[in-house]
């Protein structure tokens, strides 16, 4: 009797929790083959580098949105807000505040980190002092970043002045350590730092809780208010580390800078298996996640199958298929 | 049994906008005694004790431990006192396993400042294994639980930590008879460990069984209170249903004028 038990306990926890977590590996798995099969240079070193390497921005971004998603969260102003720091950092970097290409570009770099880490604070106070839905926040200050970028560019773009300042900080985007390039470093970082604040931190256990069931955190003990809006700040520095990549690729940020980023981003969350409800976060599956959104654009480039100007439109339609099979799953 | 009360509650007031939840309530609970909280839907039972175990906050009132004024403002206060309260919605975190729920805000870590899971898992197996010897699933989300598992696990939680005071609001409303049983017998265990315990329930003859005393609240105010050696079964009743305090029971502010 006690034999059968063994054996239940055995099936039912090999289908309720590993197939969520499994799906966004298979999906990866399957989107490599169908690449290689409608055209051989897909999977060539060349071309895998150059998708992972161009996935850099929002799997990081998506880093972020892992948090705030897990904690119950919702944060739509990451696309405006990556804009709104790329743009801040250029017009710092071009105000020659600082002598020394290497003293300027690192000021920049922290200028950077202190931005989104207030923009994401400034959406958590909002949220949670406030006492309104995030995605209402979110929305408002999307429209706030883009406008406020766009009023700084004077309806233009804003660039790196400087060949010299250009120069120096191109290679943080397009050199490489023992062939790996930068980017792919910085997912492999953020991501791990990631999962270490998640999965193995007394914070990262509250963010669990916290979107797992709000009052059960708060009666424990758990300071609901700052757990989220810290989540919202980890979402800021995120996106400020993925600009830090970003404004070396083409020293200048634009009224279109990190345009539809937050459906990437957010798709990227969902596809890797994170509840949208809130409660379970999984790190390397949102970065799993981003590498299939980037194939599939990749794919998309290289087949003709579809024009590549539906590129949205099919991200779109992902995020919404993978919605309906989370709750498939969700149900067995 | 010691003179001074483990807890007093005195003149507790809380209105929700117009309503007037609990009304000018008090209460008190010695070391190693059972006082059951009785009363109708919607009588404010339950904010009552949430008052006491920091999950809302008091509009008026005093709240005394040891005879000294407690502060308890938040759950972390009243936990500090030694107050544990299991929450009659099941309060679980239904996304993480039974020790993230047992140690959920006060998680132990290790000497670099991780979560320690091991020490967790080691202590929740621990006293899950005094609770509910059968318990196997550690690893599981609770949310995969049977209602009978997810209860033990909420009052391992609440029994971890050297609760003082126990409050169990309808710890047995989800459960079947045996479960029940179980924890009729772990609530005799911890009352002889010298803990108090207030315990609320719709179920008289389970009250008559385990408490030493009831106290009936109606409409948010107390009707009286009384050991149940000095009361009936129809007695209780008459206190919950029409507000009349028998010659055996003390009369709150909510007794029925006669
Ligand atoms: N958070 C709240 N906001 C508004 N009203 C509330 C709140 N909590 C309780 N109330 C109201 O206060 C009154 C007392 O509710 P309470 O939950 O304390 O009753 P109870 O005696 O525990 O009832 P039950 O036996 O159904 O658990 C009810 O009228 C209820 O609607
Ligand atoms: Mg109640």
């Amino acid at each position: 009797m006690s034999n059968t038990t063994v054996v239940q306990t055995r099936r039912r926890s090999i289908s309720d929790i590993d197939l969520r977590a499994v799906a966004p590996f298979v999906a990866l798995a399957v989107l490599f083959g169908f690449g290689a099969m409608v055209n051989p240079n897909f999977l060539g070193l060349d071309n895998l580098t150059n998708v992972v390497t161009r996935s850099a921005f929002i799997a990081i971004i998506a880093v972020g949105a892992t948090f705030v998603i897990s904690a119950g969260g919702l944060d739509l102003s990451v696309g405006s807000m990556s804009a709104f720091v790329a743009g801040t950092m250029i017009l710092f970097l071009n105000s020659g505040a600082v002598s020394g290409d290497t003293g300027m570009i690192a000021t920049a770099m922290l200028l950077a980190l202190a931005t989104g880490a207030l923009c994401g604070l400034a959406n958590g106070l909002i949220t949670t002092l406030g006492r309104i839905e995030p995605f209402i926040v979110t929305l408002g200050t999307m429209g706030i970043f883009r406008a406020l970028t766009i009023y700084l560019a004077e309806g233009g773009s804003i660039a790196i002045k400087s060949q010299e300042l250009r120069a120096a900080y191109r290679p943080i985007y397009f050199s490489d350590v023992l062939g790996v390039p930068i980017p792919v470093i910085m997912i492999l970082v953020v991501a791990a730092l990631g999962a270490f604040i998640l999965y193995r931190t007394r914070f990262g256990r509250h963010v669990t809780a916290v979107g797992s069931n709000e009052e059960v955190a708060r009666y424990s003990g758990i300071s609901v208010n700052r757990v989220r809006t810290l989540t919202y700040v980890i979402q800021g520095v995120c996106v400020a580390i993925a600009v830090l990549i970003y404004v070396p690729r083409l020293g200048a940020a634009t009224a279109t800078t990190g345009l539809l980023w937050e459906l990437q981003a957010i798709t990227a969350v969902v596809i890797g298996g994170t509840a949208l409800r809130g409660g379970v976060g999984r790190i390397w599956g949102t970065i799993c996640g981003a590498l299939i959104l980037e194939l599939v654009g990749n794919i998309m480039v290289l087949s003709d199958l579809v024009s590549e100007y539906l590129i949205g439109a099919v991200q779109g339609s992902i995020i919404i298929i993978a919605m309906l099979i989370q709750r498939s799953l969700g149900r067995r | 049994m010691s003179n001074t009360p483990l807890v007093e509650m005195e003149n507790i007031s809380i209105a929700f906008g117009g309503i007037r939840a609990v009304d000018d309530a008090s209460a008190d609970l010695h070391a190693g005694e059972v006082v059951a909280l009785l009363g109708h839907n919607g009588a404010g039972k339950s904010t009552l004790i949430k008052i006491l175990s920091g999950a809302y906050r008091r509009d008026s009132g005093t709240i005394r431990m040891n005879g000294e004024e407690a502060v308890i403002n938040n759950p972390r206060d009243a936990k500090a006192y030694g107050i544990e309260t299991i929450y009659q919605t099941l309060a679980l975190a239904d996304n993480v396993d039974t020790a993230a729920n047992l140690y959920l805000g006060r998680e132990i870590m290790t000497p670099w400042g991780t979560l320690d899971d091991v020490a967790m898992e080691a202590r929740a197996r621990e006293v899950m294994g005094r609770l509910n010897p059968r318990f196997e699933r550690f690893k599981d989300p609770v949310k995969a639980l049977s209602g009978g598992q997810r209860q033990s696990v909420a009052i391992a939680r609440a029994i971890l930590f050297n609760a003082r005071i126990l409050i169990m609001d309808e710890p047995t409303a989800a459960l079947g008879p045996q479960e029940t049983a179980q924890v009729g017998e772990l609530i005799e265990q911890l009352k002889s460990e010298g803990i108090g315990i207030f315990l609320i329930s719709h179920d008289i003859h389970d009250v008559f069984h385990l408490a030493d005393r009831v106290m009936v609240m109606k409409n948010g105010r107390v009707v009286g209170t009384a050991r149940v050696t000095d009361v009936t079964e129809d007695e209780i009743l008459g206190m919950i249903i029409l507000g009349k305090c028998p010659p055996g029971a003390v009369p709150g502010p909510g007794a029925m004028n006669v």
